[in-house]
């Protein structure tokens, strides 16, 4: 008996570079992610696709990679959290908006659940018009659906418009 | 001068990597260690009759399975009680595995290591445990009731009877104009990090060596009790917290079975083991807290003024007792708030049960002694037809009575001594914050909507920075780098960022030049740990304390270089100067190379501490009672606690049709002393209001009369979410405590302690029912006001309308 019953290769984009990974058909996204291909910024809260810690970008949207099975994102293009800042071209990194504004807003404590929000909030703002000024409705749509047992949500929320503010600005 | 950094709201060093996905949490340490899992109990309570492993032995990948047998020496005896008290008279705790009886479901049978985790739950899957299953006991009205007993030789169920008090409370209950007696509850919640638990292990077997991380809040006594149950000599073993995925007081206790086992298997197997704590493990496995059964009785006169209060509380402890009686003394002692008591009595009854065990959450036993405390005040209002916040300032402890003793021994077996503080200034800052005056008439503009609307409040007193001590380490480099280390731990708090704000502060170096580390047994071996809001004051001030010894040597030193007088020197931007002679000066990265004389220059810096470099040769290199180096390490022990306060009020509107609680406003003041960074304090107050909200309308532990927790996921247990969480405003006020040197009080618990005395007040005002199970959710509201025997408040009597 043998309690792996299959591998499969699966080939994927993962923050712009492709990467191959050897994997059991059972393996979620999240283990993946982490153990195979070594991006522990992808952190498993819950592991019931609950919690939202786990939250990366397939094709663009926001995905719970512990529901996800490595196998189902054959060919797909993966973001994570490594994934957000963008190379500056000069050996350093330029971070996104909305990682500025959790700095800038004080929007993470343990930091745990950080990545999931920050995924989630990029992938909203950057589906926005962002010229225009955000409501609301559309910050409490953003952060809505992720737990964070440490900050209260304020200083989330405040980040997301903080960040929106910013990309309407160099949006003009 | 220095850029003033303390009291700042310094953006956090902690952030650059946490943003980035570069943390460094638990399981993104030891890629390739082997992985252990656990079968844990399936029973509340059972004899294990039988463990049959044979299927598991097939499962490729499998590499080590242990029981209660292979447990040798001290592991096979049962786990510490961490906080021994003479009034824990029957403590009872596991053992790392179950030695033949369980006592609550989720406690660790049998540890599977195996080459991944998915592999290891493979083998435990297949691991046959039978158990003959015995009577269980859960709830608070059964382990009094006692038909049956959790552990055979306690038949009572009775772990310890806590009783204090501070005079003769039936006399003056007797003599009192006036007197009440009323019954409520408080059910369980947890803290539910975002981070389960989590240990690895790595055993170096040339060196006889044992590194160990573990997602803790406690990392020094983490290694002694290690270093004590495998028996290993303390300098072999070391213990890192690395960033922690939030804390609230479960991982404070410790050891942990698995912080021993999984030590043990890596010693035994000769590889690295780690055990990432699964959602449902931690809901079944680690621990809870809050749930309580009060009775208060309390006298009064015709003001409202308090003559006497007799409280007897019955605790729900769990099925062991490892930290002793913390929560029922926290409970006790902080019940008084900031009130005049007369004369109190105490007494908490701490019942075990066949549940996980309760230790302390956030809070730690103070948001259920706030909801006696301050629904007592509620009540003597209704009763006598008061305002409610007129009735708290007529028994409020004045500014003029500090220190203000309550003749109590608090958790450190220290005497209750209220060290500072301004309450009736909380009270009149918090009824103008949330417009207390004005509550009618919102009242009846919501009833225009069809909404019911009600306010209530809530003070609060928080021991807090306990001792007995932390330390501090401060050390310059020849670089400028100047290091600074303290034992406890960080799960958030942002230690990396206000510790380097009073270094700076205090040494006057740029902020960038600190780095600070906490919670790693390498950098600092002694240290109590992170719990009881006590990190800022304890480390703060060790910290402090230890940067001014650094500062007093590169004084003296630079003095010598500069032929001045070391009272005449001052450091500002890391430049030693004479106050008022530009150009007199030394860098402090140049003080911290000639703290070191030298024979060798290893580098440039270096060649200036050689020997003929240096020119005083009527003097030994390093002067009697001196030590190379640019270096210093401080203690700072308390003589008692500090103790903050804050106020808290909440409006809520109610739907009559679904019974939904929205809560529109909340309003904070908060008084912790100095504040070493507003927007680190306001971001804990921030998150502690977002679980006294959880735990007042959403948080319950569902046990089953069978000791099953029917709601151990999140998809049940409901954490709120941001749409649950109302805004806060919040009003500061800074009592500086007169206790220690850098006049603060501890922020961390704060948040979360009035939050179901004050909504619990809001919503009786608003449906004009007593109010007196917490939490409270819509059905139950419902269920309350269909509820004909249901007492309702005189204050919904005397009003018109408005009321369900």
């Amino acid at each position: 008996m043998t309690s792996i019953d299959t591998e499969r290769t699966v080939s994927l984009t993962v923050n712009g570079v492709p990467r191959e990974a050897r994997v059991p058909v059972r393996r979620v996204l999240a283990d993946a992610l982490r153990d195979d291909l070594g991006l522990t910024g992808t952190h498993v809260g819950c592991a019931h696709g609950v919690c939202g810690s786990c939250t990366v970008l397939v094709d663009g949207e926001p995905v719970r990679s512990c529901l996800v099975l490595a196998v189902q994102v054959q060919g797909a293009a993966v973001t994570t959290v490594e994934g957000l800042a963008r190379d500056d071209h000069r050996g350093g990194q330029v971070l996104h908006p909305v990682q500025e504004a959790f700095r800038e807003c004080h929007a993470l404590q343990c930091g745990f659940c950080t990545p999931g929000f920050l995924v989630t909030i990029a992938a909203g703002l950057e589906a926005r018009d962002a010229a225009e000024e955000i409501t609301e409705e559309e910050v409490d749509e953003l952060v809505g659906g992720n737990l964070c047992r440490c900050t209260g949500y304020t200083n989330i929320k405040k980040a997301v418009r903080h960040a929106a503010a910013t990309m309407r600005e160099d949006a003009r | 001068m220095t850029t003033k950094l303390f009291g700042e709201p310094v953006r956090r060093r902690e952030d650059a990597r946490l943003i980035t996905g570069r943390g460094r949490y638990l399981d993104d340490i030891g890629a390739g260690a082997l992985a252990a899992a656990f079968v844990r109990s399936p029973h509340a309570h059972a004899r294990i009759t039988d463990i049959d492993v044979e299927a598991a032995l097939d499962v490729e990948g499998l590499v080590a399975i242990y029981t209660y047998e292979d447990l040798t020496g001290p592991m096979a005896e049962p786990l510490p009680v961490l906080i021994p008290h003479p009034q824990l008279h029957a403590p009872r705790t596991g053992y790392p595995l179950a030695d033949g009886v369980v006592h609550h479901v989720g406690e660790p049978v049998v540890m599977v290591v195996a080459t991944d985790r998915y592999v290891a739950e493979d083998a435990a899957e297949r691991i046959v445990v039978g158990y003959e299953e015995l009577p269980v006991v859960v709830g608070i009205d059964t382990a009094r009731a006692a038909e049956h007993a959790v552990h055979p030789d306690v038949p009572d169920n009775v772990a310890a009877r806590h009783h204090q008090e501070t005079g003769d409370v039936e006399p003056a209950l007797a003599a009192s104009p006036h007197t009440l007696t009323f019954t409520q509850t408080i059910e369980r919640s947890a803290c539910t990090p975002l981070e389960g638990k989590g240990v690895h292990a790595r055993w170096d077997p040339d060196d006889g060596s044992l590194r160990v991380y573990s997602s803790t809040q406690a990392s020094t006594s983490v290694r002694a009790a290690i270093a004590a149950k495998l028996e290993l000599s303390l300098d072999r073993v070391e213990v890192i917290a690395p960033d922690v995925g939030g804390g609230f007081g479960v991982k404070i206790v410790h050891p942990w079975p698995e912080e021993l086992l999984v030590p043990m298997a890596a010693m035994r197997l000769g590889r690295e083991v780690k055990w990432a704590e699964d959602r449902r493990e931690h809901f079944v496995s680690s621990a809870h807290e809050r749930g309580q059964r009060q009775e208060v009785t309390v006298g009064f006169d015709d003001d409202g003024r308090l003559t006497a209060l007799d409280v007897h509380v019955w605790h729900d402890n769990g099925a062991y007792t490892p930290y002793g009686i913390i929560v029922p003394i926290i409970t006790a002692t902080q019940l008084v708030g900031p009130y005049v008591v007369p004369v109190y009595r105490v007494v908490v009854e701490s019942l075990y049960t066949n549940t996980v065990i309760v230790t302390p959450y956030r809070g730690a036993g103070r948001p259920q002694a706030c909801f006696a405390m301050e629904r007592t005040m509620d009540r003597i209002a209704d009763a006598l037809g008061l305002d409610r916040a007129e009735v708290r300032r007529r028994n409020l402890i004045t500014p003029d009575q500090f220190p203000y003793d309550h003749h109590l021994t608090f958790q450190d077996g220290r005497p209750v001594v209220y060290d500072s503080g301004d309450y009736p200034g909380l009270l009149e800052k918090l009824t103008a914050l949330v417009g207390w005056e004005s509550v009618e008439e919102r009242r009846a503009e919501a009833a225009g909507r069809g909404k019911l609307l009600g306010a209530g409040m809530a003070l609060y007193v928080e021991g807090t920075g306990p001792g007995p001590y932390e330390g501090g380490h401060v050390q310059v480099l020849g670089s400028g780098k100047v290091l600074v280390s303290t034992g406890l731990t960080s799960q958030g708090q942002g230690h990396e960022t206000v510790f380097a704000q009073i270094v700076a502060s205090e040494l006057g170096v740029p902020m960038e030049d600190v780095e600070v580390h906490t919670g790693d047994t390498r950098r600092f071996g002694y240290a109590v740990g992170t719990f009881a809001s006590r990190a800022a004051v304890m480390s703060g001030n060790a910290v402090a304390l230890a940067a001014r010894g650094v500062r007093e040597k590169a004084l003296r030193i630079a003095a010598d270089v500069l032929e001045a007088d070391p009272s005449d020197l001052e450091i500002d931007e890391g430049l030693v100067q004479v106050r008022g002679t530009p150009g007199a000066s030394i860098p402090l990265r140049t003080v911290a190379v000639l703290s070191n004389p030298l024979r060798y220059a290893f580098d440039e810096a270096a060649k200036q501490a050689t020997q003929f470099a240096t020119h005083d040769d009527t003097k030994p290199p390093v002067a009697p009672g001196d030590a190379p180096g640019l270096e210093h390490r401080d203690y700072y022990s308390p003589l008692r606690s500090t103790f903050a306060s804050g106020a808290h009020a909440a409006v809520v509107e109610i739907d009559p049709q679904t019974w939904e609680i929205d809560v529109v406003q909340y309003a904070v003041v908060h008084d912790c002393g100095n504040v070493v960074n507003p927007m680190i304090v306001e971001g804990q107050v921030h998150g502690g209001v977002a679980q006294g909200v959880g735990g007042a309308l959403y948080e319950r532990m569902a046990y089953d009369a069978d000791g099953q927790l029917q709601n151990a996921s999140f998809m049940d247990f409901l954490v709120p979410y941001a749409s649950e969480v109302p805004d806060v405003v919040i009003d500061h006020q800074q009592t500086p405590s007169p206790l220690n040197p850098l006049g603060i009080k501890g922020a961390g618990e704060a948040g979360v302690i009035p939050g179901s005395a004050a909504l619990a007040s809001a919503i009786e005002d608003a449906v004009g029912r007593r109010v007196a199970a917490m939490p409270i959710s819509p059905s139950e509201l419902y269920d309350l006001v269909r509820d004909d025997t249901a007492e309702r408040t005189a204050a919904s009597t005397r009003r018109t309308g408005a009321t369900a």
